[in-house]
């Protein structure tokens, strides 16, 4: 634990991604089976322990610590974890330093632990490490690092260590578990790889980088929708099915009807929606049905159980875009036009009741196709999609492959109300904002007849030294305090950018946006001329 | 008889020491200023009259030209131990706060009762500077700097250790540590010399002035340099010490690919360091941790206990359950220091 304690010490003060890969596949070859497996499932967010979560750790804080000296130092570091590590008493001074545990040894103790016992498990296991082998450990047991590693990088610092593709890594990453050793035993001592040709598992996706000033050729490259649903991947393979997010994640307990949907060997690539009569009507085919908004797929989203009024009132279907494997033959290395044929030959065999294929859309030209994208506001489109003829079906993001060209967000005017502090990188700063926008008219009703109604909350789209700064209004402008929030004056507008908005019961306004962020900071803009709810109410479209 | 200690009044601008017309620490010019140390949140330009040991008030003439020519105004000095009589019948006494170079915490007596104003302090060893002297009285105004118990410095040892091993391990780099002009940086130079670190150390043009001046009080620094007059390859392996603003400056470049070090006490919090894009943390304090801050306050034992600049809400919550009396004062320009 101490060697991997310092690994996570030095990639917590890294910032270079080249030394970063050196520091882990430094680690990998220099640390005995299985503690370097378990350590890569760390870094790559594989581990799970369902009796150790952030709450777990609180409460254990607040049996030692006063619960009030706990809160005020979790909001100044701004990590549950690291609170914890850092207030969690030290052996006394006459103690022998303890005997630190081993990662295996770490992740079996907390692989045993239940909720009954881990109240008196885990300190234990604390009580034997040093400050940084405790955040380790706690970081380790949360399954959160948040240390700056993607998954990606994690994988890519153990095919830099051994010398193997990434892409081979990728592939026999999401058949296996940790600590991994068939990983290694092929990585490192040359053995055979894992056999996945007849299981279910998950292919790395494919992905687009954002179109920005490109102009692309319509002969080299066509057009899709972009749907706003959820990107999946269907696996068929030796008598299962399985349904994965973007991140390789298994939903399939979530959507039990695209189970039974998919009875042959494939792996399809396509958008996750949810049918709806209203919704969709203008990009699809007049055979095909409608397709609801984003909201109505979220009421699907993440449950552990489907009863059947959901499946009735919300069906799932998946809107297919591609093809990657169709009965035993690999077609990822085939260029996009012949993919296409395929996936239309295939769509034959499946139920239309759960598939249909994201239709191409049909422009003259870029410029044409550009107004056909500017004309488009409908709820389950998210914008285009560019996608080169002949590209072959590649994991990750490879320029010039595929575009997405997202229409323009909507925008609105609205007046900061709350702030609370950030996390992780901006713990000491405000960055969470609260915003709101007038009901009534604020012009007229000069004494306080025109009221702020909240309406989102953001923490993206402004630069660091625009962060400095908000904070610091923030800060100078408080005018009453509630735990980490702040509320302030009235007086700072926020042009925020949003990709559409929906009745909700979220916010006292009754609204609630899609993937707000703050576009501009209006610092010249008074707060009476910010927009009013009426406003925001009138672009809902469901 | 006036109501007990109505002779002293915290303002947000300092602490009003009433029937001397005297500020202590005060934010802006005051006609008499009693001063605790040399860091720009506590002492400035422009008073009438400064009283403050003969160490601060020698950094305060390095400064704000304290003390010189027709606007540096009038200086008394008073050497630790020695009590000086203000107007209004109020003494004035400064004991050693172990802060930094002439530091001292202001005890105020007057009409029988008795209050310490610290200033910023530390209870442990310094080589720069004499140890913090607990004294009684009935009020006891402390800092906060470090007023949460997740803050507890290492034995400066460790850190050494941490810095000249990084040191070692990189031959062809230089180690970059950010430090406070004054105080910081000649504890962090003292410190290295104490642990056998004998190699000349290069400073950035801001830190040279200081370090003399900590010379000319006694405090043995070895050999310093200039950066400005050396080459890339002469700083290759050493160490280079630099206000923290300068960490991530262009100056920098000139240095032999630095690992850029901090010594402070923020750094043991890992998002603080990561924020400051610190590669090598050093947690090094001139500020009392959460432990020395409650030891004091028990030891000092005073009816009652005022908590300024710093986190006074955590330190208040202690005071609270430990059933001593304390009230936070809300003081302005305190601000999060580099320390």
């Amino acid at each position: 634990m101490e060697k991997f304690a310092r690994l996570i010490d030095a990639l917590v003060y890294t910032r270079s991604r080249n030394e970063k890969l050196r520091l882990i596949a430094q680690y990998l070859r220099a640390t005995p089976d299985p503690d370097r497996g378990w350590a890569l499932a760390a870094l790559t967010d594989g581990l799970d322990f369902p009796a150790v979560k952030s709450s777990t750790i609180r409460t254990l804080l607040k049996e030692r610590v006063d619960p009030v000296l706990w809160t005020l130092s979790r909001d100044f570091v701004g990590d549950t974890a690291e609170t914890a590590s850092l207030l969690w008493p030290d052996p006394l001074d006459d103690q022998p330093a303890p005997d630190a545990p081993s990662v295996s040894e770490a992740v079996a103790k907390l692989q045993a632990m239940t909720r009954a016992n881990v109240q008196s498990e885990l300190p234990v296991l604390l009580d034997r490490l040093d400050p940084s082998g405790r955040y380790a450990l706690l970081k380790l047991a949360t399954g959160a690092m948040r240390i700056g590693i993607s998954s990606r990088l994690g994988k890519t610092a153990f095919a830099q260590a051994f010398d193997v593709s990434v892409d081979e890594v990728e592939e026999y990453w999401h058949a296996l578990a940790p600590p991994y050793a068939e990983l290694f035993a092929w990585a490192v001592d040359g053995e055979a790889p894992p056999d996945i040709a007849n299981m279910p598992t998950f292919r790395p996706f494919m992905l687009a980088h954002p179109l920005e000033d490109t102009v692309v050729d319509l002969t080299d490259y066509v057009a899709e929708w972009k749907w706003d649903g959820v990107r999946v991947q269907l696996v068929h393979a030796g008598g299962q099915t399985k349904v994965y997010s973007r991140s390789g994640d298994d939903m399939s307990h979530t959507f039990p009807e695209l189970v039974s949907a998919l009875d042959q060997p494939a792996v399809l690539d396509g958008e996750l929606l949810v049918r709806g009569t209203t919704q969709g009507g203008e990009a699809n085919d007049k055979t095909q049905g409608g397709a609801a908004s984003f909201n109505a797929l979220q009421q699907r989203l993440g449950r552990k159980t489907v009863s059947k009024k959901m499946l009735q009132e919300y069906p799932a279907f998946v809107r297919l875009y591609d093809v990657l494997r169709d009965g035993d033959r690999d077609l990822r290395d085939m260029p996009w036009t012949q993919r296409r044929t395929a996936l239309e030959h295939l769509l034959t065999r499946l139920p239309d009741t759960h598939f249909d294929i994201s239709n191409i859309v049909d422009a003259d030209d870029f410029d044409h196709l550009a107004r056909i994208r500017e004309g488009t506001r409908d709820d389950a489109i998210e914008g285009l999609m560019l996608k080169r003829r002949d590209s072959p079906y590649i994991a990750g993001r490879k320029t010039g492959l595929w575009y997405k060209w997202k229409r323009d967000p909507l925008l609105i005017d609205c007046v900061l109300m709350y702030a609370q502090r950030g996390s992780g990188k901006r713990s000491s700063f405000y960055s969470d904002y609260t915003f709101g926008c007038w009901k009534g008219d604020p012009d007229t009703s000069a004494d306080g007849g025109a009221e702020l109604l909240p309406v989102g909350k953001a923490y993206s789209g402004f630069t660091d030294d625009e962060l400095k700064k908000i904070d610091r209004h923030v800060r100078q402008n408080t005018v009453q305090r509630y735990g980490p929030v702040r509320e302030t004056n009235k007086e700072l507008v926020f042009e925020v950018a949003f990709d559409s908005v929906h009745e909700s019961k979220r916010h006292k306004s009754g609204l609630a946006m899609r993937f707000p962020r703050i576009r501009r900071v209006r610092w010249d803009k008074p707060a009476h001329e910010a927009d009013r709810i009426e406003t925001l109410r009138a672009l809902v479209r469901d | 008889m006036a109501a007990p200690f109505s002779w002293i009044k915290p303002e947000p601008w300092g602490i009003h020491v009433v029937p001397a017309d005297a500020w202590v620490d005060p934010a802006r010019a005051v006609d008499r200023a009693l001063v605790t140390h040399g860091h720009a949140d506590h002492a400035r330009g422009g008073h009438g009259a400064t009283v403050a040991t003969p160490e601060t008030l020698a950094i305060m003439r390095l400064r704000y030209q304290t003390g010189e020519g027709p606007s540096g105004g009038d200086t008394t000095p008073v050497a630790y131990g020695e009590t000086v009589r203000l107007p209004g019948n109020v003494d004035a006494t400064y004991i050693p706060a172990g802060h930094v170079l002439g530091s001292a915490q202001i005890l105020l007596e007057y009409a029988g009762e008795r209050v310490i104003v610290t200033g910023d302090y530390k209870r442990r060893a310094d080589p720069t500077c004499p140890p913090f002297e607990v004294t009684p009285c009935d009020i006891f105004i402390t800092e906060a700097t470090f007023g949460l118990p997740l803050f507890r410095h290492p034995p400066i040892k460790e850190e050494m250790d941490k810095l000249l091993e990084r040191l070692n391990a990189y031959p062809d780099r230089c180690v970059l540590v950010g430090a406070y002009a004054l105080g910081k940086a000649q504890r962090v130079i003292a410190e290295l010399r104490a642990a056998g670190h004998s190699a000349p150390i290069y400073l950035h043009g801001a830190m040279e002035k200081m370090c003399r001046l900590y010379e000319e009080h006694g405090v043995d620094l070895g050999e310093l340099r200039l950066v400005a007059d050396y080459t890339k390859d002469d700083m290759r392996g050493h160490i280079v010490i630099c206000p923290p603003s300068a960490l991530n400056d262009r100056w920098s470049r000139r240095l032999p690919e630095p690992i850029t070090a901090m010594a402070s006490g923020w750094m043991r919090v890992r998002q603080r360091a990561r924020q400051r894009n610190v590669e090598l943390p050093l947690i090094i304090s001139d500020h009392a941790d959460w432990g020395e801050l409650t030891r004091t306050i028990k030891e000092v034992d005073a009816q009652e206990n005022w908590i300024t600049h710093g986190r006074e809400e955590a330190l208040l919550r202690w005071c609270q359950i430990n059933q001593r009396k304390a009230r936070a004062l809300a003081l302005v320009g305190r601000e999060e220091e580099d320390d």
